[in-house]
């Protein structure tokens, strides 16, 4: 039936405007306008950019304006708040040169219109002129780019000694949480030990992993460094968590890092917007299949002391199942016990 | 005058060159070798490919504008890709996107614009009777109908096509567990870019091969018009950056097919570990910009090349820095291979290299600037007509503004972080490669149209599918930036599973109606045409008034396009409104010596040497005519 419809409709619209274009044909030919150089048209057309450039401009910047408070995301860490400020300050310079090239361009259609009898000027070029706006923007794009330079080394220079450690494991189609533990260290992992029981293929053979614990949110304290150590099992995906102004892609047998300080904890933020159900969250932006756009994870800001009461009261993966430490040899195996004990 | 001189170079010609050997329906429309009927078929075949491509976005953007509608009326169709309850098959989602993008990135905008101008343009403009190799020419389109051949195929098979995004990054792309259009899809995709580029490298060799052995006779590099030099840079581009492109699908082809671990490392799927180790995904991600971003460049140059032609005609004026046009595009072509890295920020490279490639790719936008500034003094002071191809040029110029501009917060590392894989990127990239190089194409057509099928289309139409069609571009992809500034992830199916994202559907929709109007749109383009094709009002020779060599032609210009001898050429081809001469153009086949009341002091003196050009070539011509009779 739709599809009835808007076969009819299409065949509607092409006899309408085939109407209108024999008809003005015929205009056309009776008025002699198709032996003339430009036309009324002419015209109408360098109006039309006129007023284009007017209706396009003042809607462009009335809901740019209107629209800043949702566009515009709240920062939560503190090397976001340097890059939204390289942000909008190239957006201030760009918009500039926006708004200056394009009132040129639409503006001189309407100024310069064909007009019978006058000629254009001959002005094929002038190397002053050239060098001008070759170096002009070579200083600003210079000046853009060291800005960027900076903040960019920043960013990705060595995590301090002390920040707090998160594994962040990207699979189809979830995000799996390691901690450290109470010694801050990751215990080493292989893919191929990977089953229903160890997502992110944990050696258990490495002490240090016997008190890595999985969450499932990832929860790091305000204003202390956070270093998220990435990796990905099966194909590409990428950590983005759009508050911390953070992306790092998920690479499987290459590990990513990315380090950052969260500012605002949640329920700071919830009281800044006034919203009692915010939360951070985590998405994934790497293509990696059907369920690409689900791959969700709640990330959670909470005060200092807040979180090491949290990581106390975190289970190790070998106090939740203590079969992931059954086969180790037997000295290994007498410290998992003790771990666990230390647990109960 | 012009004509005059033409003339007696004409009669003076025997027609050795005129061969009208008998052709029969095939040679001439199906396997020709006349370089403009292959142009043609390039541009009716991108035509095609142009309205898939649209139609596969409508889908996808149903379902962003309006996600709990009931596409069921689609399954006549779309069949067991559209779900029980009636939605899209978020796999099929995802193929739609990735077909959506390698057809218009490759099928329309480096096809159906390169190998539609590029083959009609090059011999007529230089004065060459037809490209190098006729044969390798009537390949390169026969290649790219193959290609897009299994890439239609490719739509129809049970497991879909290709899906894992235009880029077709692995693992994904490799491994068959990962997402079903990763298995006879990919082949499929695979395949068919195998033969694409083989008819670009066809289509490349020839054209360099062409525009540096076959210019006509003073046609001297300093005499080319801006659309030939950029055809030429374009072709160079592609030559150097798709055998890249090929080695990296060619090693994908190992990894997937013979067990190899180029791209693959440490990797668990489907509940079992593969066995590959000591790959690197980010290997692929290098191979494949190392194409993509000059790509982007092999899509837009031509672009430019078009317009830069349009705009000097219909201002009336030259080009405002012919010199500094070239210097630009050169700029540009040795840049385009330097930056590459800026799609990969966050990939994981080293931040020294980003830093790097940070500086290198900021660099690539002084050229682009100057490119536009040099637009804008063009029109200057001009005496401007709005044929239809001189609006889509200024439209051009706006999204090349407009994208470019953007281009410089994410060749910006710091700021990218934010930026990348969000709609902010989509927007950034529709307008400056997308829309521009679309517009570009629309000038070409509706400028030289008339030279193609000896016919003019209709002016209102083109107006009319102007203003809609500019109009409607900026109401799709401007809203784009608000939502990727806000964090939209590209690729996303719905974006309701986040709060974050989990608003701005009234401006989805706005952009999905938008983007059905614009459609529609071309609809008025196909007909007018089509229509004109055949009921169009015959053209004049030289209906611009144009200076270039095409216009010299006979209104249907046979094989070898000059009936008599190819004209010579004396001057630069932007010799609009100069003061003193009576008309405001003076084509490139009127010598210097025929024009003393316009030349400029420096040209008064090449008059001289000229005029002993034109006496030896008058001496071989009349030896040659004693010898013969
Ligand atoms: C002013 C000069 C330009 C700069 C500085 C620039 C910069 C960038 C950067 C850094 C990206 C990667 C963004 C990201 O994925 O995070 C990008 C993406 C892109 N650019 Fe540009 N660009 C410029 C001009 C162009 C031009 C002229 C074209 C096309 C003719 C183009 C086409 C593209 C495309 C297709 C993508 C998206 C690729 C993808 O799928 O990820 N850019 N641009
Ligand atoms: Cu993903
Ligand atoms: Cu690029």
């Amino acid at each position: 039936m739709y599809g009835f419809l808007i076969i009819v409709g299409i065949v509607l619209l092409l006899f309408i405007i085939w109407m209108v274009y024999r008809i003005q044909t015929l205009v056309s030919v009776v008025k002699g306008s198709d032996k003339k150089i430009a036309s009324g048209s002419n015209k109408v057309n360098a109006f039309l950019f006129i007023v284009f450039m007017v209706v396009a401009g003042t809607w462009m910047i009335w809901y740019s304006i209107k629209e800043y408070n949702n566009y515009q995301l709240p920062i939560a860490s503190e090397h976001g708040v340097i890059t939204d400020q390289l942000f909008w300050i190239t957006m201030a310079i760009t918009g500039i040169v926006f708004l200056i090239t394009h009132v040129l361009l639409f503006w001189f259609p309407y100024k310069y219109q064909f007009k019978e009898g006058r000629k254009a000027d001959f002005y094929p070029d002038n190397n002053k002129l050239e060098l001008i706006w070759t170096i002009v923007p070579a200083f600003v794009l210079a000046a853009l780019v060291i800005g960027g330079w900076k903040a960019w080394s920043d960013i990705t220079k060595p995590a301090p000694e002390n920040s707090h450690v998160v594994e962040l494991m990207g699979y189809q189609f979830a995000w799996e949480v390691r901690y450290p533990g109470l010694d801050n260290v990751l215990g080493e992992n292989d893919y191929r030990l990977t089953n229903a029981s160890n997502i992110s293929g944990i050696d258990f053979t490495d002490k240090n992993s016997f008190d890595d614990f999985s969450s499932p949110v990832v929860v790091i304290p305000k204003g202390e460094p956070v270093l998220f150590r990435i990796r990905a099992r099966d194909v590409l995906h990428s950590v983005f968590a759009p508050h911390m102004r953070l992306k790092m892609d998920a690479v499987p047998g290459m590990p990513t890092r990315f380090w950052f300080t969260p500012t605002k904890t949640t329920e700071e933020m919830r009281a800044e917007l006034n919203d009692p159900e915010f939360v951070y969250e985590i998405a994934c932006t790497e293509i990696c299949g059907r369920g690409h756009n689900a791959m969700r994870k709640e990330l959670r800001v909470v005060e200092p002391a807040e979180f090491k009461k949290w990581l106390s009261e975190q289970k190790p993966y070998i106090v939740n199942n203590p079969s992931l430490v059954a086969d180790l040899p037997i000295e290994l195996k007498e410290l998992a016990d003790i771990t666990i004990s230390e647990h109960k | 005058m012009a004509t005059a001189h033409t003339a007696t170079h004409n009669e003076a010609s025997h027609d050795h060159h005129d061969h009208e050997h008998h052709e029969n329906f095939i040679t001439k429309y199906i396997f020709s070798q006349d370089h403009k009927m292959i142009g043609k078929q390039f541009l009716i075949t991108g035509m095609f490919w142009a309205i898939i491509g649209g139609l596969l976005s409508l889908i996808f953007r149903l379902q962003l504008g309006f996600p709990d509608m009931d596409l069921e009326w689609l399954r006549p169709i779309l069949r067991g890709w559209i779900t029980p309850d009636g939605r899209l098959d978020p796999e099929f989602y995802l193929a739609l996107v990735t077909m959506h993008g390698t057809i218009m990135v490759f099928f329309v905008l480096t096809a159906g614009l390169s190998g539609t101008f590029s083959n009609f343009l090059i011999p007529l403009q230089i004065g060459a009777r037809d490209m190098a190799s006729g044969f390798m020419n009537m390949l390169s389109y026969w290649f790219f109908f193959l290609s897009g051949l299994i890439m239609f195929i490719s739509l129809f098979i049970e497991t879909g096509p290709a899906s894992g995004g235009w880029v077709v990054y692995p693992p994904l792309s490799a491994l068959e567990q990962a997402m079903p259009g990763s298995g006879l899809g990919m082949t499929l995709w695979l395949i068919a870019m195998t033969f694409f580029i083989a008819s670009s490298l066809l289509g490349g060799i020839n054209y360099i091969t062409t525009v540096i052995n076959l210019r006509t006779k003073g046609m001297s590099f300093s005499k080319l018009p801006l659309t030939i030099w950029a055809f030429f840079l374009t072709a160079v581009i592609g030559l150097l950056s798709f055998p890249v492109l090929f080695s990296a699908a060619l090693l994908l082809v190992f990894d997937r097919s013979f067990g190899t671990s180029f791209y693959l490392s440490d990797i668990y799927i489907g509940g079992e570990a593969l066995p590959n180790t000591g790959g690197s995904p980010v290997l692929y991600q290098h191979l494949f910009w190392f194409l993509g971003h000059p790509e982007v460049y092999i899509v837009l140059l031509p672009a430019l090349g078009i317009t830069s032609e349009v705009i000097a005609t219909n201002s009336r004026k030259p080009i405002f820095g012919y010199k500094a046009m070239i210097i630009s595009m050169l700029g540009i072509t040795i840049l385009s291979f330097v930056v590459w890295a800026h799609h990969m920020f966050v990939s994981g490279l080293n931040p020294f290299l980003g830093s790097i490639f940070m500086f290198l790719t900021l660099i690539i936008a002084i050229p682009s600037a100057v490119k536009v500034f040099n637009y804008l003094t063009t029109l200057w002071r001009g005496n401007l007509i709005f044929t239809p191809g001189m609006l889509f040029s200024i439209g051009l110029v706006s999204f090349f503004i407009s994208g470019g501009l953007t281009g410089i917060f994410l060749g910006n590392s710091a700021i990218d972080i934010q930026l990348h894989d969000t709609y902010f990127v989509v927007a950034h990239f529709h307008l400056v490669m997308g829309s521009a190089s679309f517009f570009g194409l629309m000038a070409g057509v509706y400028h030289w149209f008339p030279k193609m099928f000896g016919r003019m289309m209709d002016a209102r139409l083109g107006y009319v599918h102007f203003w809609l069609t500019f109009i409607g571009v900026y109401l799709v992809f401007f809203p784009m930036h608000y939502i990727g500034i806000a964090g939209f992830p590209r690729r996303y199916y719905s974006w309701t599973g986040f709060e974050f994202s989990n608003m701005y559907t009234d401006l989805n929709m706005f952009v999905s109606v938008a983007a059905i109007i614009t459609f529609g749109a071309q609809l008025i383009f196909l007909f007018n045409f089509f229509y004109s094709m055949y009921k169009g009002r015959v053209a004049s020779l030289n209906p611009w008034r144009s200076n270039t060599l095409e216009w010299t032609t006979p209104l249907h210009p046979g094989h070898g396009n000059w009936p008599g001898e190819i004209p010579a050429v004396y001057r630069w081809p932007y010799d609009y409104s100069k003061p003193g001469a009576k008309d405001d153009f003076i084509p490139q086949t009127v010598p210097l010596s025929a024009t003393p009341e316009s030349n400029l002091p420096h040209e008064q003196e090449l008059v001289k040497l000229e005029k002993e050009i034109i006496a030896d070539e008058e001496a071989v011509l009349v030896a040659d005519e004693s010898k013969e009779s």
